[in-house]
């Protein structure tokens, strides 16, 4: 059995914060990801994080004020209040940790941290290094722990590379440890640990459309729910407007940012004719252009009724290749068109899942020493939408704070090292479940499973939503659940056997989808990115409160929780 | 059009004595079908023991590097349609041991990284807001930061092939994206790490780096850098 003080899952931006914390603290932390840290999908974020330091010439009377009022308004008020302020106070000083570390954020010409306009935000706050945010600022971090991984200055920090969290241990009310399977092996191995931070990201595969890696599964939230951890506000599922049509991948609201036009198939920048995107245009909130363009599109003036197009090229040959150059690369590689000479064929898709795994403004949960952070976690700063370049910033503040609470909680706990028997008990039942699942020979194949339960999620848990379509898709979730008790592995080998990993992924992602429909189908009003047709009021009376899903082996169990306002009164939300 | 034939590098080292080639049928079951969909396609539907790497799907984590029809390539980012041929070769990552299929281990790839110390040493502690840095100085450690770590001119490399102790170009070039940078002032230390029997001079300037790369990126160039650098510092102490 190994044993570090703190076992971070995740090796994304929240993961390796908190790890660097935990080190920081001069403890043991390791960390624990399914796949190299470099590889998460922190890597693909592309626009920016937001800091109110007012570097940008309009920028000058930002404050955090300011953009926390952006960031509740945002959220369509379900944000916890008192979560955003704690995170926009602390901001600034965690971008200036990250160029401290070394991120090489682009520039204005007074050589500060340059700053954009971005969806939602009264002033330009949204840092960002090229199109390639995500990338530089997971390569710093990533820095910073091979740094202390060798390092005997601080505690230890250790990373194990491509490790499947399987089961979170709890015994008694308090975290003990999780079980991981080893891919390289196919060994499964218990981690006792003091504490245990969840920074798994998000789970947009339950999407068909998504822009998310591939690896973002919501396995990382199924196995905190299958603990006895609720699931918070999972019905709060982000769709960006503008995803590359064919393939989902993200072109950057920072296209927008930067001046781009979205264009309906009579070349109208229809945004125009919404009310509710006439002001703002291009850079309306997510979800309203997200709702604008799905019914231009439903009302056949899309192209080929799937998509329409960003257009870029008035911006000029030199700013697409200094301000956008990801996007112009991605343009040339999965299209062969450059931005410069065509419009970009685009879509809404899902993007960012407001909801997970609930914990406080602490990053703890109801389970004493088991914290969470970034994408996994719900806390809540986004609410019922996030705006961009918001969780960017998420990650770094919340996963240090998470570390912080987790080494400080260690430094508090009595009974250090506890959990033997426990771990030793969940890691026969694994093994003994990994063995069953190795042996299924079932009539089901899980690929299909895997590709019904993304159309549905879809076509019925999408953009729009309705009673009828929720409602339908109870069941048939419930039914592909059944049917994964009886599907069929292809491979029954150990060693580097994705057929296993992928199809134990399944199994959570079902339960996690099961959440997001529950939620939606109880949630009869319309706030931020949940729209039903049937009820396209908020409804603060009855719905301002977040949902809480419970696990148990027939469905989920919804309770509501308060939320924290205290700030800024719940109004209409208008741009 | 009919279907593509995908011949699959196979091994288990647990298992077979030496690697073999499978062949797959593949129909172009979508537009504009990639590499990397091919191989899914053949996980879920015809051969679950096939083992692969991937995980952005959009080529920018680099977890999906392979040989592919004759180049070291993302999976993810190559179209079928676009290797002009009814038949796709593709074997694992050259220059590091197959752990299975087309798993390589990365270990070594990324020893060498940790070893010139991949992270900003700056002179002075930090000042309360951010380092000062003009824009001229920032573009010059852009594009070397946008490497991916994707070990696709590592396998391309002659030299890393005969020398398992060389550096390499991934290391190399982010020792110059540290040296390039105005905020970092660890010039001896950078050299002393590079200037050495298996670092810089090993470079024969193939360029084979510089043409796999995925990002555009200019591996040669930096070690050239690097090594104009080493030589002022050597001959004229600068
Ligand atoms: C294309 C794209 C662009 C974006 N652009 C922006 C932007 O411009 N600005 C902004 O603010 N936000 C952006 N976002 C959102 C932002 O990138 C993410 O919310 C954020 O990076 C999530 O980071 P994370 O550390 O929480 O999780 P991730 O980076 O997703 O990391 C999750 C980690 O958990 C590990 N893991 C998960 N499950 C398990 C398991 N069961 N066992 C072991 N390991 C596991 C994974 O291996 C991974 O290391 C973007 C998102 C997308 C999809
Ligand atoms: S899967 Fe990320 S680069 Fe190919």
């Amino acid at each position: 059995m190994k044993y570090h003080d703190v076992i971070v899952v995740g090796g994304g931006l929240a993961g390796l914060r908190a790890a660097i914390e935990v080190n920081m603290h001069n403890l043991k932390a390791a960390v624990l990801s399914k796949v190299y840290p470099i590889r998460s999908h922190s890597i693909a974020a592309q626009g920016g994080i937001n800091a109110p330091l007012g570097n940008h010439p309009r920028g000058g009377y930002d404050s955090w004020e300011r953009h926390a009022f952006d960031t509740v308004k945002g959220s369509d008020y379900l944000a916890d209040q008192d979560a955003v302020v704690t995170m926009i106070k602390d901001a600034s000083e965690r971008i200036y940790e990250m160029e401290h570390w070394g991120c090489p954020f682009s520039r204005n010409p007074e050589g500060k941290i340059a700053q954009r306009p971005f969806g939602g935000a009264g002033f330009p706050r949204t840092c960002f290094a090229a199109d390639k945010t995500g990338h530089m600022l997971l390569h710093t971090l990533y820095e910073q722990a091979v740094k202390y991984e060798q390092a005997a200055e601080r505690g230890e920090l250790k990373i194990y590379n491509e490790w499947l969290i399987t089961r979170l241990v709890v015994e008694d009310g308090v975290c003990r440890g999780v079980i991981a399977l080893e891919l390289a092996t196919g060994n499964l191995e218990a981690f006792k640990a003091d504490a245990v931070v969840f920074a798994t990201g998000g789970c947009g595969r339950l999407y068909s459309n998504s822009t998310n890696a591939l690896i973002n599964t919501g396995m990382g939230m199924a196995v905190p729910y299958w603990a006895g951890i609720p699931l918070k506000d999972m019905e709060f599922v982000q769709f960006h407007p503008t995803t590359l049509y064919g393939s989902n991948i993200l072109m950057t609201e920072g296209a927008r940012g930067e001046g781009g036009y979205l264009t309906n198939n009579k070349g109208e920048r229809f945004l125009a004719n919404y009310p509710d995107s006439r002001k703002a245009m291009e850079v309306a909130p997510r979800d309203i252009v997200a709702r604008s363009m799905t019914t231009e599109i439903l009302e056949g003036r899309g192209f080929e009724d799937a998509y329409l197009h960003l257009d870029l090229r008035h911006l000029g040959e030199e700013k697409i290749a200094t301000r956008l150059p990801g996007i112009r690369d991605i343009c040339r590689k999965f299209l062969g068109i450059d931005p410069v000479d065509e419009a970009i064929p685009v879509q809404p898709g899902q993007h960012y899942t407001m909801g997970g795994i609930d914990c406080n403004k602490d990053g703890a949960s109801r389970v004493k020493g088991f914290y969470a952070a970034g994408e996994a976690a719900c806390v809540s700063v986004h609410g019922a939408n996030r705006l961009g370049g918001n969780s960017l910033l998420e990650t770094i503040v919340f996963g240090k704070i998470a570390g912080e609470h987790a080494s400080n909680y260690i430094a508090a706990k009595a009974d250090l090292g506890a959990g033997d028997k426990a771990l030793a008990d969940a890691l026969a039942q694994e093994e003994s479940k990994l063995e069953k699942l190795l042996g299924s020979d079932g009539p089901e194949d899980p690929s299909v499973l895997k590709e019904e339960m993304q159309n549905l999620m879809r076509d019925n848990v999408g953009i729009f939503r309705t009673k009828e379509g929720l409602s339908e898709a109870v069941p048939k979730i419930r039914e592909l659940r059944e049917r994964y008790k009886n599907i069929r592995l292809r491979h029954t080998g150990r060693s580097y056997n994705y057929d296993l990993m992928w199809n134990i992924e399944l199994g959570g992602s079902l339960d996690v989808a099961e959440v997001v429909i529950a939620g939606a189908l109880a949630r009869e009003e319309s706030r931020g990115s949940h729209f039903r047709r049937d009820f396209t009021k908020r409804d603060d009376d009855k719905f301002l409160k977040h949902t809480l899903a419970y696990y148990t082996p027939e469905e989920p169990k919804l309770e509501y929780s308060d939320v924290s306002l205290g700030y800024w009164e719940p109004k209409e939300r208008k741009y | 059009m009919a279907e593509y034939i995908f011949e699959v590098f196979r091994f288990d080292p647990d298992a077979d004595s030496k690697p073999r080639f499978d062949i797959f049928r593949v129909p172009p079951f979508k537009k504009g079908l990639t590499v990397l969909e091919a191989l899914f396609y053949v996980q879920e539907k015809l051969d679950g023991s096939l083992a692969f790497r991937s995980s952005c799907r959009e080529g920018a984590c680099g977890s999906c590097a392979m040989h592919i029809n004759g180049k070291y390539r993302l999976s993810c980012e190559t179209q079928v349609k676009d290797l002009f041929s009814d038949k796709v070769v593709v074997q694992p990552l050259g220059h590091l041991r197959v752990l299975r299929d087309l798993v390589v281990d990365m270990e070594p790839f990324f020893a060498k990284y940790k070893y010139i110390m991949p992270f900003l040493m700056p002179g002075s502690p930090p000042p309360e807001r951010e380092r000062p840095q003009t824009v001229g100085d920032q573009m010059k450690v852009l594009p070397s930061v946008d490497c991916i770590l994707c070990a696709c001119c590592h396998a391309s490399c002659t030299v890393t092939g005969t020398d398992p102790e060389y550096l390499g170009p991934a290391a190399l070039l982010w020792a110059d994206r540290f040296v390039r940078d105005s905020r970092d002032d660890a010039l001896d230390e950078r050299l002393r790490l590079v200037d050495q029997l298996h670092g810089i001079w090993r470079c024969h300037t193939i360029f084979s780096c510089q043409e796999v790369c995925p990002k555009d990126l200019d591996p040669t160039g930096a070690i050239a850098d690097l090594k104009r650098r080493a030589l002022r510092r050597k001959l004229l102490g600068q």
